[in-house]
């Protein structure tokens, strides 16, 4: 009740009290112009189409790719030694760079070597900057995930005789696994909003349209079309991802 | 006279500074029944982890039907499949029912795919959990998660069978289930050590006591014997404490 | 030839000395001082060095000579630096006038005020030797076949969606240098820019630059002419355009132009 009570406050003086702000008039032409918002937002939501495709094929490389490192780090007998330090390599590289400077770096540098076309095309690099990004931060969770599982689990199934891999396949990565879903779903979260860095290389997603119609129009409006445009995904990502994260911290207690 | 079923020589085991075994000697018969009891902390679990390689030895000799298996390089996923272990947290797989923890390692170690799904049902029917087979651990009581972990080590078809006090972490009323499903076993001629706190069970079933203490074998002998009539003082002391 | 100009311009300051019934009198954000914004930085040929304050390059030139003819002398000029986007902002501006090449476009005028134009660019199609060699023509045809590559903030992708109609969509970069790197990356075969821009792009930022042709400005429905962009109904937008047009009548517009714009000769039109 109270809570309601003061939001509903919040709200109406948020409602009265901006609009007589001096700037307002001006701010309002600029960011909330409803023919603007008119005129440009199917072509946003098209644009949107492509940062939900490149989302769409990075997210299965960034698993298998961040699963590859999680375990090679984990790798427990010396003989793989090259193998845990390259992983952690891995992880420090590419959780250490700026996605912005690797989609730079990687979009227009390794094209650059004299790859022909279509393998220079900045989908492919752009991509590949964000997959190892984001391999190199799932990796890490994953490697907690599995690093949560006890080790009674993994004796248990030792002591039944099944070989080290048996026992991260079928025993610790399952619930390992289920373990970081939530980590996981925030790590997505920020996927879909680091798709849009692949405009700095020519592509012409939701951002890179918006800036268009920004400069073309002289009018802040597309980038709040935008904006609600990514809302309208990732709050019930994010809100589900909570969802899960409070069902397991329920179920663990 | 047949090699015993596992025989140990001069084992010794420590943790850093801690000497945890100080040179055990021991043989077990293929079909007995060994009992190990000792206070809190003298070396039991550890002792039966080093039965099966889970904890390698520092020095000593560990052999099961004559073969040293605390060999460096020795390859104990072979040994195994014949050493069941059963954990006193039981330690079943979460995320799987109760018919696939027994299944898993049958159908991944010895490649018994159809064949297994028979022998491992009759492994819960015979044990009362026929009903609950497809449940998960967390749907089981502590008394019936156990003896899913007991079928799990039985469905590899092992000869021997270790067992670490495999009913303290169980409410009382729920002790006596698991032990028929021991007793059982016995009547099979199951080869088995079992450390325990149960100390009128020891006396009920066992072959043989064995009274640990401080990482030594401080006595040994029938129950009746060690029980009725211990000849150390530190049995005496032991038992006089947990008998009272 | 530049010595003419800055003859002309003390000249002119001389003649109109500053005088409180001066048009832009008590316009200016600060009495008596004219604020001229440019990019950060500012470009070749625009301004040179990134030093407008010296007066050399095209936007430089232009900004002392308009200031001179509304009666401002050369101290009395103050440069500052804003973003594309600091000068469409709502809300108060740190400049009387803003020049770094901003087309003047209906929609833009909506938010700002753009003076007359001071100068009107052809449009030109940069490109590399291996796309000429490949076979590319300045035909609006052959046009079609490229892979473009445009920069975001200017009406050059316009210019491609409706005028050339390419076949693949467009590549959309940030700035020049990236235009240039994709290129270079073989991900785009031409870009489009103001002739200047590209003279200067393809001779000092590229190897194998080439310029394969430009639009003809006088044949385009809406050529590209560059204003200088003033806040929403500033007040100084008339005396800017009675200056301007002074300029353009008398030839000094003209006189910058050929100084400081290279002559684009030898670059065939696009039929
Ligand atoms: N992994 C280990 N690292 C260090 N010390 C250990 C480890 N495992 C056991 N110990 C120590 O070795 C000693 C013997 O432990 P062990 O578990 O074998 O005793 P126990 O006889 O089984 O006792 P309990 O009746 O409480 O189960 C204890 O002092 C224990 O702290
Ligand atoms: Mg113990």
């Amino acid at each position: 009740m109270i809570a309601a009570v003061s939001t509903i406050a919040v709200v109406l003086a948020v409602v009265v009290l901006v609009p007589m702000a001096p700037g307002w008039e001006a701010v309002k032409k600029s960011f909330f112009d409803g023919e603007t918002f008119v005129r440009t937002f199917p072509t946003l939501l098209r644009a949107f189409l492509l940062d939900v495709a490149i989302f769409a094929w990075s997210v299965p490389m960034i698993f298998a790719l961040g699963l590859a490192i999680a375990l090679s780090r984990g790798a427990r007998s010396p003989a793989l030694f090259p193998l845990r330090v390259f992983g952690a390599v891995y992880v420090d590289l590419f959780r250490g760079i700026p996605v912005v400077l690797l989609v730079y770096l990687v979009g227009f540098g390794i094209p650059g070597l004299g790859l022909p076309r279509p393998w220079n095309s900045p989908y492919i690099w752009g991509t590949v900057a964000l997959v190892l990004t984001y391999s190199a931060y799932v990796a890490e969770v994953l490697r907690s995930g599995i690093e949560s599982i006890h080790a009674s689990q993994r004796n248990a199934a030792i002591c039944l005789g099944l070989s080290e891999r048996d026992t991260m396949r079928y025993v610790i990565l399952p619930q390992a696994i289920r373990r970081v879903v939530p980590a996981n779903m925030n790590m997505l979260v920020a996927l879909q909003k680091d798709v849009a860095l692949l405009s700095f290389i020519g592509p012409v997603e939701i951002l890179r349209q918006a800036g268009i119609f920004k400069s073309l129009l002289a009018n802040f409006t597309p980038y709040v079309v935008a904006a609600i445009i990514f809302l309208c995904v990732t709050v019930p990502a994010t809100r589900y991802a909570d969802y899960l994260l409070n069902r397991d911290r329920n179920a663990r207690s | 006279m047949p090699d015993p079923r596992l025989q140990l020589r001069g084992v010794t085991k420590s943790f850093g500074e801690v000497s945890v075994l100080k040179g055990i000697d021991m043989e077990i018969a293929a079909g007995e029944m060994v009992c190990l009891i000792g206070a809190s902390g003298s070396g039991k679990s550890t002792l039966l982890r080093c039965m099966n390689g889970l904890e390698p030895v520092d020095d000593g000799e560990v052999f099961l039907d004559g073969v040293d298996i605390a060999e460096p390089g020795f390859d104990l996923s072979t040994i195994r499949q014949r050493i069941g272990i059963v954990f006193q947290s039981f330690n079943l797989f979460p995320h799987m029912t109760a018919f696939d923890n027994a299944a898993l390692a049958p159908r991944r170690v010895l490649g018994e795919a159809d064949s297994a799904k028979a022998r491992i049902t009759g492994l819960f029917e015979r044990f009362a959990l026929g009903d609950h087979m497809h449940k998960y651990p967390d749907q089981l009581s502590g008394g019936q998660q156990q003896r899913v972990a007991v079928i799990r080590a039985l469905a590899m078809k092992p000869n021997t069978m270790l067992l670490d006090e495999i009913t303290s972490a169980l409410d009382p009323e729920l002790v006596g289930e698991v032990l028929d499903v021991l007793r059982q076993l016995r009547d099979d001629g199951m080869t088995m050590v079992l450390a325990t706190h149960e100390m009128s069970f020891a006396r009920e079933v066992a072959d043989r006591v064995v009274f640990m203490d401080q990482g030594v074998i401080a006595e040994e002998g029938r129950p009746e014997q060690i029980f009725s009539a211990p000849q150390q003082a530190r049995t005496q002391q032991f038992l006089a404490s947990v008998l009272r | 030839m530049k010595t003419l100009i800055t003859a002309a311009a003390l000249s002119f300051a001389a003649t109109s000395a500053f005088a409180a019934g001066h048009c832009a009198a008590g316009k200016t954000l600060t009495d008596g001082t004219l604020t001229i914004a440019t990019g950060n930085p500012a470009y070749y040929p625009w301004v040179i060095d990134d030093a407008p304050e010296a007066g050399k390059g095209f936007e430089a030139a232009v900004a002392y000579a308009l200031a001179a003819e509304m009666g401002f002398d050369a101290e009395a000029v103050t440069w500052v630096r804003t973003s594309f986007d600091e000068a469409i902002q709502p809300g108060a501006k740190n400049f009387d006038l803003n020049m770094q090449q901003y087309s003047i476009t209906p929609e833009r005028d909506k938010v700002i005020d753009f003076s007359a134009p001071y100068y009107t660019a052809p449009q030109a199609v940069l490109t590399t030797t291996a796309v000429v060699e490949a076979g590319a023509m300045p035909t609006l045809d052959s046009l079609k076949t490229l892979k473009w590559g445009v920069v975001a903030s200017t009406t050059a992708l316009p210019v491609v969606m409706e005028q050339i109609q390419p076949d693949q969509s467009p590549l959309v970069y940030d700035d020049n240098a990236n235009v240039v790197e994709a290129m270079k990356a073989g991900q785009i075969d031409a870009a489009l820019f103001d002739l200047p821009s590209a003279l200067f792009t393809s001779a000092v930022l590229m190897e194998n630059g080439a310029l394969l042709g430009q639009f003809d400005p006088a044949a385009a429905e809406n050529p590209d002419q560059f204003g200088a962009l003033m806040p929403e109904g500033s007040a100084l937008k008339a005396c800017v355009d009675e200056a301007l047009a002074a300029m353009t009548e008398n030839g000094t517009l003209a006189a910058i132009e050929a100084e400081w714009l290279q002559e684009a000769t030898g670059v065939p039109l696009i039929k």
